[in-house]
């Protein structure tokens, strides 16, 4: 209770409003959607002998507190099959709000295995999220073609799909000078993954003809914020889609229901929701977005701009704070992942990265994807510190803090994947290792 | 899979990406689209999807480049733009653009210094960080005002703009913003921006 905003000074976006993908993350209350936050009653009173689990303190949640729990289920008819499934009344992963509520972030210490429940995707939206009824949509695709075309959601659907396993996370995902009770949602929750179905983007590329003129394209949002970004034309002919499904479903709308464009290992913002409109042109438009936002300076008096690719990166999800943890075997566990292609190791230090010890990797080893790392570890009761750090295909190893602030300066906000790590007491508290940026 | 793919994206760019006027052609042997297997030879087109007609591009087409192509007609000077500003901007931006519930938009730092990355201070305004001018045209459009995106006739836009770039000393206050003056304006920002390189190397960068 009452921690400190994660904001330093030179982490206040100077322009007034912070950024909200980038700058801070505000208080959260420690086991908060964590251990579930609401009393339960669950005993003998309820009707038919069973015990009434019931939600005091959140009306929000007044229904699914109607769940009764029996004290014996196999003496009580449970509840009849269900149109739609929830979860248990015992779990309640939440994403984690930024206070301008322009942003959320995917619980990740509370997730098993690599996929992101749809729900709990993380959000960045620029005007809210916008509901779009998919018989009115269409995407209309023009510029440097031969034949500019507009086409259905309808027409989308029936061309060659594919569905396919990938992390999105915004470049905006590290919080500087995070303090000792910050949850891994709170250091790097602007990731989560997803298996998404659509069409290659090179497909309606090739029905268009796109002139060999056009060297980038436009990609634009049916939001109210009306989201561009330039995207150079080669990542259309690698890798680029159309997604319209996500885990089996459609997209939810926060995921850009009905069609969104979606860039495997770049940037969440590149990947426009709502895709409206594309434009084939022979340069970037030098958005909003491209310029003055997503741009990260550089300590030689530049900044970098369409840094599309996300570094290597991994965490530590368990344990993690607010855990208490008992001498013993405990499996330390955590995700990797990176947007160059596949992750070829993650390791684990107990030294400040003097030593690293190979974590097993759990397959299929996808590229572009979060993959989880497990090591089994004998904790003998002394203080302790656990770090994770991740290599990948390329030959590209995760750096520490200062490594990147040697490699960029310290006026970075984006595009920030250093190592990080947890401290456990003698009393088998866990905290978050702090790193003064500077 | 992958390798299927990549021959895909190959193939893509010799039938298709690049093949210009004979884009339509096709049918030199592809047999698959990218990361897609198919059981019948892939068509030249799928025929779906229709023609967009000029007018349905007119509407859409919003997107303002850096040398000015995709400007409206219209224009709008700084004192106009004062008007308009002071009614539909300046309760989240401040009266002269100081911020306020939204981001700062005026102000310069002297002698423009661009040390960003060495930690410096200062407020990241049209005039101390956008590199374009037609940057804040197009994003005023297609965003602004906040409770009413998309509100604002082509000419206010211009004016509002107008009254922006004076405030951050870049224009005077006669000066008409237009389809030929606006991309004209030089940003102090301008040429501070490099591309990405980091995947030349492996090295943190």
């Amino acid at each position: 209770m009452g921690r400190k905003p994660l904001r330093s000074t030179d982490d206040a976006q100077p322009g007034g409003t912070p950024s909200p993908e980038a700058t801070e993350v505000p208080e959260k209350r420690p086991g908060s959607g964590r251990m579930g936050r609401r009393t339960f009653v669950v005993g003998a009173a309820g009707i038919l002998g069973a015990g009434v689990l019931k939600g005091l303190a959140d009306p929000a949640h007044a229904q699914e507190a109607q769940v009764i729990v029996p004290d014996d289920p196999t003496k009580v008819q449970g509840p009849t099959a269900s149109l739609v499934g929830g979860r248990s009344p015992f779990e309640q992963p939440e994403r984690f709000l930024h206070p301008q509520l322009t942003s959320s972030r995917t619980p990740l210490q509370e997730l098993h295995g690599t996929i992101t429940p749809s729900d709990l995707h993380f959000e960045r939206h620029h005007g809210g999220v916008a509901h779009i009824d998919p018989d009115k949509y269409s995407l209309l695709v023009h510029g440097l073609v031969e034949r500019p075309m507009v086409f259905t959601l309808r027409d989308l659907k029936r061309f060659p799909s594919q569905s396919t396993v990938y992390f999105m996370e915004c470049s905006g995902n590290f919080p500087r000078n995070a303090s000792e009770d910050t949850l891994p949602q709170q250091i790097c929750g602007l990731t989560s993954q997803s298996e998404w179905t659509g069409i290659p983007l090179s497909t309606l590329f090739r029905e268009v003809g796109v002139l060999p003129e056009a060297t980038w394209f436009l990609a634009e949002g049916q939001d109210a914020a009306v989201m561009t970004r330039s995207i150079p034309v080669e990542k259309a002919w690698d890798d680029a889609m159309i997604a319209y499904g996500q885990n089996g479903e459609a997209l939810r709308p926060e995921n850009g229901y009905p069609a969104r464009l979606f860039l495997p290992g770049w940037e969440g913002n590149a990947s426009v929701k709502w895709l409206r409109r594309i434009e084939l042109s022979d340069g970037p438009f030098q958005t909003r977005e491209e310029t003055s936002r997503y741009t990260d300076p550089l300590k030689d008096g530049k900044v970098r701009q369409f840094s599309f690719v996300m570094d290597a990166r991994s965490i530590i999800t368990s344990p993690c704070y607010p855990d208490r943890v008992e001498p013993g075997w405990l499996e330390l566990r955590g995700i990797a992942w990176s947007g160059r292609g596949r992750i070829r190791s993650a390791e684990i230090s107990f030294d400040e990265g003097a030593t690293w010890h190979a974590a097993d990797l759990q397959e299929p080893v996808l590229p572009k994807a979060h993959v989880r790392f497990r090591y089994m570890w004998k904790w003998d009761g002394r203080e302790a510190t656990v770090l994770s750090r991740t290599t990948d295909e390329t030959g590209y190893v995760q750096p520490t803090q200062q490594e990147l602030i040697e490699a960029r300066g310290v006026g970075t906000r984006y595009h920030l994947n250093p190592i990080t790590g947890w401290r456990i007491r003698t009393d088998g508290s866990v905290v978050y290792r702090t790193e003064e940026w500077a | 899979m992958r390798t299927a793919g990549s021959l895909a994206v190959l193939a893509a760019f010799a039938g298709f990406g690049c093949g210009g006027g004979d884009a339509q052609s096709g049918g030199n042997g592809e047999s698959s689209l990218q990361g897609v297997a198919s059981s019948e030879p892939i068509p030249e087109s799928f025929e779906l999807g229709r023609t967009a007609t000029d007018e349905e591009i007119d509407t859409l087409a919003i997107a303002v480049m850096p040398d000015g192509r995709g400007l409206p007609p219209g224009g709008g000077t700084p004192g106009e733009g004062a008007e308009i500003y002071a009614a539909q901007c300046a309760a989240c931006h401040g009266p002269e653009g100081e911020g306020g519930g939204g981001g700062q938009l005026v102000g310069r730092i002297p002698g423009d210094p661009f040390d960003w990355g060495d930690g410096m201070q200062g407020p990241r305004t049209i005039g101390s960080f956008w590199p374009h001018a037609t940057t804040v045209f197009d994003y005023t459009r297609r965003a602004m005002p906040w409770d009413r995106p998309g509100s604002l006739s082509d000419d206010e836009v211009y004016a509002v703009t107008a009254y922006l770039l004076f405030l951050n000393e870049l224009i005077g206050e006669e000066d008409e913003m237009n389809a030929e003056t606006l991309p004209r304006v030089v940003m102090p920002a301008y040429g501070r921006f490099v591309p990405d390189d980091r995947e030349e190397t492996t090295r943190v960068h």
